[in-house]
C-alpha cells in the first residue's frame, strides 16, 4: 500500500506549503508545535546524554571519566537544559500549541505571529544557555539553582546561563498569555468553560502561573547578573545584602515552576483514560478546579526548599502545612483517574501504557515529596541524593511519562500515521525498568548519607551507585527504541484513520493529519466533552 | 459594542486582553524589585532616610510631573482618533514622545552628578557608606534604570503609533495599536508614581 500522497488525498497543514523557508515563517500552531517538537527533542538527547556521562562517572569512586570541576559544570548545564528548555516548556508548547485550538474548536491561537516569535525567543534562549559551554570562560557550575555567593563570585560563564534562562523565561510568559487569550476569546459556540476538555483545562491553570511566578525569576535572574556585573549587592553579605533573600525570590517562581511542569502532563492522562476506558471522565469538575487549586496553593509553598537555610520556625510550620494541602488535589486527581478506568472498557494499548506508568512514578515521587515535607525528615534527606530521586521520579516520571504518553497518543492524529505497537511495548518496558533501576537506588543512597551533587564518595555507597549506572544505559536504550519506532514509521507507518481510539474530544472528528485550518465549519458544541454516545468495545482480538 | 474584527482569529477585546495580561508580567518583574525595596528598607529603615536625601527632590518632582502630563497627552491622544482626528491624535503623541525624552533627559543629568560623586554601585566610595545606604543606591540604580529602559520602549512604540497613524493604518474603526501603546504608557507612568515616592519621599 503506497504511502505517499496521492492527486486524491485532501491537503492538509503539512502539505498545505512545503519547503523549509514555509515552516520557519508560519504561524500555523500545529507546524509551530512540531518546531517545538523538533527541537526540544534534540536538546533533551544532548541533555540525556550529559546524564549519561554524570552517572559513567559516578560508577566508580575518585576520577573517573571527568575531573570534579567538569562534573560541576555537566549537572549545571543538564538541570537547565532539562529544567528551562525540555520540561516548563515542553508539554504546553509541543501538545498545548498544537491541540489546544483543535480541542476548543478555534481555527488557531489568539495571536498566531506572537506565537511564531516566542518559538524564536526560545531558540534564542537555549542557544544562549548552550553558548555558555563554548564561550571563552569556564562552563558555569553553579547548578541550575545558581545559589548565591558561588553564583556571583565564580569565574565562568556564568552571566550567560543567566540570560539564556531570562530570554526562556519570555517564551513562556508569552505562551501562557497567548493560551490564556485563546481560551477565554476563542472557544467554538457553545463550548462554555466546563464544556471545555481537561488537557485544556490543566493548561489554563499552567497559563496563569507562566504568566504571573515567571517574570519573578525574571528579574531574580537580572539581579544575579547586576551582582556580578555592577557588584549591586543585594544578595552580599558584606555590602549589606542577603543570601537568602536569593533563596526566597529564586524558589519563589521555582515551586510554581513544577506545577507549569506536571498540570500538563496531568491534563494529558486526563484525555487519555476516557479514551482508553471508552467512558466519561470520573469527576470532571473535580480535575478542572483541582488544576487551578494546585496552581493557586503551589504559589504558597516555596519555603519548602528553605527548611535549612536558616527560615524561622513559624515560617517552616507554615511551608511544611502548606506542602501537604497541596499534595490533596494531587491525590483527587489520582483518584478520579482510576474512577474513570473503572468498569470501563479497557484497551491496553500504548498510550493507556504510558498513562499508567505516569500514575506509578507520579505517586512514588509524590510521597518522597510528602517525606520531605515533614520538617523533622527533611534535616535529614535535605541535599542528599533522595532529593534527587524525588524530582526525577516526578519530573521525568510525571512530565517525562506525560510526554511520552501524549506522542503514543496522538501521533496518528499529528502525521495521519500509526507507529508498531509491540516495539512500542518493548521500548516501554526498557524504560519503565530502567527507569526504577536508574533512580529507586538514589532514596537508599540519600537514606544513608550520600549527598547530592557530589563528584566523588564513600566506598559504601559504591554498589548502589552501580545499580544506578546500569539502570541509566537500560533507560537510554528505550529512549532509542521509543524514539526510533515514532521516526520510522513516519516514513513506513500504515496511513492512519482519522479516529483510530474511538476518542470523543474534537480532535478525533477532524482527518488525520488536520486540515490547515483545523475545520471546514466552525463546530457547535452540544455535548458534554466526554460523551460517549456508542462505547467501543473491541469483540475479537 | 461589536468588536472591530483585526484579522481572522483577533478582534479588538481580544487584542486589549492580551496587552493587559502583558502589562500585569510587567507588574511583577517590577514586583521583585519592590520585594528586595521592602526587605531592605525595614532592615535599613535609618539608612534609606540618609540614602534618600541624596537624591535630587526636584528633579524627581519635575520627571513625575513630565510622566503624568505624557499621561494626559496620550490618553487625550486616543480621544482625538476616536472622534476621526488624526492629524491632532499625531501632535499629542509626539508630545508625549518629546515628554519622554525630556524625562530621559532629566535622568542623564541625575544619574551623571551621582556617577560624577563616584556614587554608583561598585565604586570606593559606595563600599566606604553604611550596609544601609549601599542597598538604598544599588535599588536606587536598578530601579530607575529598569524604568528608564522601558521608557525608551514605550517611546519607540508610541513613534511605531505615529507611523501608522501618519500611513493611514490607524484609523477611527481600527486604532488598537494606539491603544495599547497608551495602556503600555499609562503603565510606564504607574511605575513611576510608586518609584517616586519610595526612593525620592522617604526623607
Amino acid at each position: 500500500m503506497s504511502n505517499h500522497i496521492s492527486a486524491d488525498t485532501p491537503s492538509n497543514y503539512l502539505t498545505h506549503k512545503t519547503g523549509l523557508l514555509s515552516w520557519l515563517t508560519t504561524t500555523d500552531h500545529k507546524r509551530i508545535g512540531l518546531l517545538y517538537l523538533y527541537t526540544i527533542t534534540i536538546f533533551f538527547l544532548t541533555a540525556a546524554v550529559l546524564g549519561l556521562l554524570m552517572r559513567i562517572e559516578k560508577f566508580a569512586p575518585g576520577e573517573t571519566i571527568m575531573t570534579a570541576q567538569t562534573y560541576n559544570a555537566m549537572f549545571t548545564i543538564h538541570g537547565i537544559i532539562m529544567i528551562f528548555v525540555i520540561v516548563i516548556p515542553g508539554l504546553s508548547a509541543v501538545f498545548g500549541n498544537f491541540f489546544l485550538p483543535i480541542m476548543i474548536g478555534a481555527k488557531d491561537v489568539a495571536f498566531p505571529r506572537l506565537n511564531l516569535f516566542t518559538w524564536y525567543i526560545y531558540i534564542t534562549g537555549a542557544s544562549i544557555a548552550l553558548f555558555s559551554q563554548f564561550a571563552y570562560g569556564h562552563s558555569p557550575d553553579a547548578g541550575w539553582t545558581f545559589y548565591v555567593p558561588y553564583s556571583a563570585q565564580s569565574h565562568s560563564n556564568m552571566v550567560l546561563a543567566l540570560m539564556g534562562a531570562f530570554v526562556l523565561g519570555f517564551a513562556s510568559i508569552l505562551t501562557g498569555l497567548n493560551f490564556l487569550v485563546t481560551m477565554h476569546r476563542m472557544r467554538a459556540p457553545g463550548m462554555t468553560w466546563f464544556k471545555m476538555p481537561l488537557f485544556p483545562w490543566s493548561l489554563y491553570a499552567t497559563a496563569w502561573v507562566q504568566l504571573l511566578a515567571t517574570p519573578i525569576i525574571g528579574i531574580t535572574l537580572l539581579m544575579v547578573v547586576a551582582e556580578r556585573v555592577l557588584k549591586i549587592g543585594f544578595f552580599d553579605p558584606t555590602l549589606g545584602g542577603d543570601p537568602v533573600l536569593y533563596q526566597h525570590l529564586f524558589w519563589i517562581y521555582s515551586h510554581p515552576a513544577v506545577y507549569v511542569m506536571i498540570l500538563p502532563a496531568m491534563g494529558v492522562v486526563t484525555e487519555i483514560f476516557p479514551t482508553f476506558a471508552q467512558k466519561p471522565v470520573f469527576g470532571y469538575g473535580a480535575i478542572a478546579i483541582s488544576s487551578l487549586a494546585i496552581a493557586l496553593i503551589g504559589y504558597f509553598v516555596w519555603g519548602h526548599h528553605m527548611f535549612v537555610a536558616g527560615i524561622g520556625y513559624n515560617s517552616r510550620v507554615f511551608f511544611s502545612l502548606l506542602t501537604f494541602l497541596v499534595a490533596i488535589p494531587s491525590a483527587i486527581k489520582v483518584f478520579n483517574w482510576l474512577g474513570t478506568l473503572y468498569g470501563g472498557s479497557i484497551d491496553l494499548k500504548p498510550p493507556l501504557l504510558y498513562a499508567l506508568g505516569f500514575i506509578s512514578l507520579f505517586i512514588i515521587g509524590g510521597f518522597s515529596g510528602l517525606t520531605q515535607g515533614a520538617l523533622a525528615a527533611n534535616v535529614h534527606i535535605t541535599d542528599t541524593d533522595f532529593v534527587v530521586a524525588h524530582f526525577h521520579y516526578i519530573v521525568f516520571g510525571g512530565m517525562g511519562f506525560g510526554f511520552f504518553a501524549a506522542i503514543h497518543y496522538w501521533y496518528p492524529k499529528i502525521w495521519g500515521k500509526m507507529y508498531n505497537f509491540r516495539w512500542a511495548y518493548i521500548g516501554f518496558g526498557f524504560i519503565y525498568v530502567g527507569f526504577h533501576t536508574l533512580y529507586f537506588p538514589m532514596f537508599i543512597l540519600g537514606l544513608m548519607g550520600m549527598p547530592r551533587r557530589y563528584f566523588d564518595y564513600l566506598p559504601r555507597f559504591q554498589p548502589l551507585q552501580e545499580v544506578s549506572t546500569i539502570g541509566a544505559f537500560i533507560l537510554i536504550t528505550g529512549i532509542i527504541i521509543m524514539i526510533s519506532n515514532l521516526v520510522y514509521h513516519y516514513y513506513k507507518g500504515a496511513v492512519a484513520p482519522a479516529n483510530p481510539w474511538h476518542g470523543v474530544t474534537l480532535e478525533w472528528k477532524i482527518p488525520s493529519p488536520p486540515p490547515h485550518e483545523n475545520f471546514d465549519e466552525v463546530p457547535v458544541i452540544t455535548h458534554p466533552p466526554y460523551y460517549f454516545e456508542k462505547p467501543f468495545v473491541d469483540e475479537g482480538m | 459594542m461589536e468588536s472591530t474584527k483585526l484579522n481572522e482569529y483577533t478582534d479588538r477585546d481580544t487584542g486589549k486582553l492580551g496587552m493587559w495580561l502583558f502589562l500585569f508580567t510587567e507588574l511583577f518583574l517590577f514586583g521583585g524589585l519592590f520585594l528586595v525595596y521592602a526587605v531592605m528598607r525595614t532592615k535599613y529603615a535609618h539608612d534609606f532616610h540618609l540614602g534618600a536625601l541624596e537624591l535630587n527632590a526636584f528633579i524627581g518632582t519635575a520627571n513625575t510631573v513630565v510622566l503624568l502630563v505624557s499621561s494626559m497627552t496620550v490618553a487625550m491622544s486616543l480621544t482625538a482618533i476616536q472622534t476621526n482626528n488624526p492629524s491632532k491624535a499625531f501632535g499629542l503623541i509626539l508630545i508625549t514622545v518629546f515628554l519622554a525624552i525630556i524625562f530621559l533627559i532629566n535622568k542623564y543629568f541625575e544619574w551623571g552628578h551621582k556617577i560624577e560623586l563616584k556614587l554608583y554601585p561598585g565604586s570606593d566610595v559606595m563600599r566606604s557608606l553604611p550596609h544601609g545606604e549601599i542597598m538604598f543606591f544599588g535599588l536606587y540604580f536598578i530601579m530607575t534604570g529598569l524604568h528608564a529602559l522601558h521608557v525608551i520602549v514605550g517611546a519607540v512604540l508610541l513613534i511605531i503609533v505615529m507611523f501608522n497613524l501618519k500611513s493611514g493604518s490607524i484609523t477611527q474603526e481600527h486604532y488598537l495599536l494606539q491603544e495599547n501603546a497608551a495602556l503600555y504608557w499609562h503603565l510606564v507612568d504607574l511605575i513611576w508614581i510608586f518609584l517616586f515616592p519610595l526612593l525620592y519621599l522617604v526623607t
